[in-house]
């Protein structure tokens, strides 16, 4: 399993980012060999349509498996047609989210808020 | 100049503080006048002028429509889109019409001829009659991000000559849509309300007028005895006071029964064909120390 997550810092004893679109990294985790990575996200800054852009990020980068506190619409049609699944994060660090996940102790996310939302009016 | 008719925009920091009251009793007030609804995503000054058979056109935007048997999967459009409007999912490209900006590059760009630009519809413009008063409503469909498109559509009414003054009902607030509606106007009217908050809201559009070097005065609406603080700002600021409705139960019940008061009631009458008068002169001497 390749996992991503939403990070403001790139440790995986930091607490994931509230803003999937906006976060200012991806941690991209490797459930086969226990390797972390680290990839900007470049989308961060930009005035609308950062969660299309980070969800194109995501599904290029291999992962298929996401976890994060929310996500938009837009951002949920790109990974859905990357076959990325979307569970919704629970509070603590990164670590203990990918082992909740592994443990099967987190639900898939059900709630996708409105795509655009005008940043930048 | 002179051929030009004399275009006034009605602004305020906020909705409520009487814009459409203004903007719509001015231009019953002039008498022969055109009145431009620009407060796209809820326009009301058609429940006060009630046009007659009023007719409605489409505002369409561009947006591209990506055939997908001739692309390639190159992905040039979707590097080149800076509103992020594409994503490719499943090797073609997909578009989320409601983030596209309408600049037309994807289809310019595209190596394969792969995207044409088809219309959206995002709003509409109705225009009808109400007395002397010709009178244009711009409306956005709901879901739609952007009141620009429809707002431009809008501008485009005025007339190009002729005596008849326009009068542009803005969009509250002192964003994109506020910006677009004042930029083409002669004069800017700011209504304010007596309080601290309508205060700070004047001031938000008073530094919107300032940046965008337009004449401007305020209009203190629902005027009370005691303290005013967007008074108080006018004077601090030296911003010429136009007038001053005051806060009044017989205008308020008008205004409620969807009335224009200029028309119902002298005293009315007398308030907005002064501050007409007022903004006329001020545009005028503006013109003057223009040239």
């Amino acid at each position: 399993m390749k996992i991503t997550i939403p990070m403001n810092e790139q440790k995986l004893e930091s607490g994931v980012c509230p803003s999937f679109g906006r976060a200012p990294y991806f941690l991209l985790y490797d459930t086969n060999t226990n390797e972390s990575k680290w990839t900007a996200n470049n989308a961060a800054e930009s005035s609308g349509g950062a969660g299309i852009a980070a969800a194109q990020l995501l599904a290029d980068s291999g992962a298929n498996t996401l976890i994060t506190p929310r996500c938009g619409e837009n951002a949920e049609k790109v990974l859905n047609g990357a076959n990325i699944k979307v569970y919704r994060s629970v509070d603590g660090t990164a670590k203990e989210n990918i082992d909740a996940l592994i443990e099967g102790k987190l639900q898939l996310l059900s709630e996708f808020h409105a795509g655009f939302h005008g940043h930048g009016g | 100049m002179a051929d030009k008719p004399l275009t006034v925009a009605v602004l305020s920091g906020k909705g409520g503080t009487g814009k459409t009251l203004v903007s719509v009793n001015l231009a019953a007030a002039a008498g022969e006048a055109v009145y431009l609804d620009c407060d796209v995503e809820e326009p009301n000054g058609h429940l006060f002028f009630k046009p007659e058979k009023p007719e409605e056109e489409t505002v369409a935007v561009k947006i591209p429509q990506i055939d997908t048997e001739l692309c390639t999967g190159c992905r040039k459009c979707v590097e080149f889109c800076a509103f992020h409007a594409l994503a490719v999912v499943g090797g073609h490209p997909i578009l989320f019409g409601e983030v596209c900006h309408s600049c037309g590059g994807c289809a310019l760009l595209c190596p394969a001829g792969a995207i044409q630009e088809t219309d959206k519809a995002v709003g509409t413009v109705s225009s009808g009659r109400s007395g002397h008063v010709d009178v244009f409503t711009g409306r956005l469909n709901i879901g739609e991000a952007s009141g620009i498109p429809v707002i431009k559509h809008l501008l485009g009414k005025i007339p190009s000559g002729g005596e008849r003054p326009v009068f542009i009902d803005c969009p509250p607030g002192s964003a994109c849509a506020v910006m677009e509606s004042i930029k083409d106007a002669d004069f800017c009217v700011l209504v304010a309300e007596p309080t601290v908050f309508g205060a700070h809201n004047l001031a938000m559009v008073y530094e919107l007028v300032t940046l965008f070097r337009k004449p401007f005065g305020a209009v203190l609406n629902k005027c009370q005895e005691g303290e005013n603080p967007s008074e108080a700002f006018c004077l601090e600021h030296q911003v010429p006071i136009l007038g001053r409705i005051p806060f009044d139960p017989e205008l308020g019940a008008l205004n409620s029964e969807g009335n224009i008061a200029a028309r119902e009631n002298q005293r009315y009458r007398e308030l907005f064909g002064s501050l007409l008068e007022r903004i006329g002169k001020e545009a005028q001497h503006e013109a003057a120390s223009d040239s």
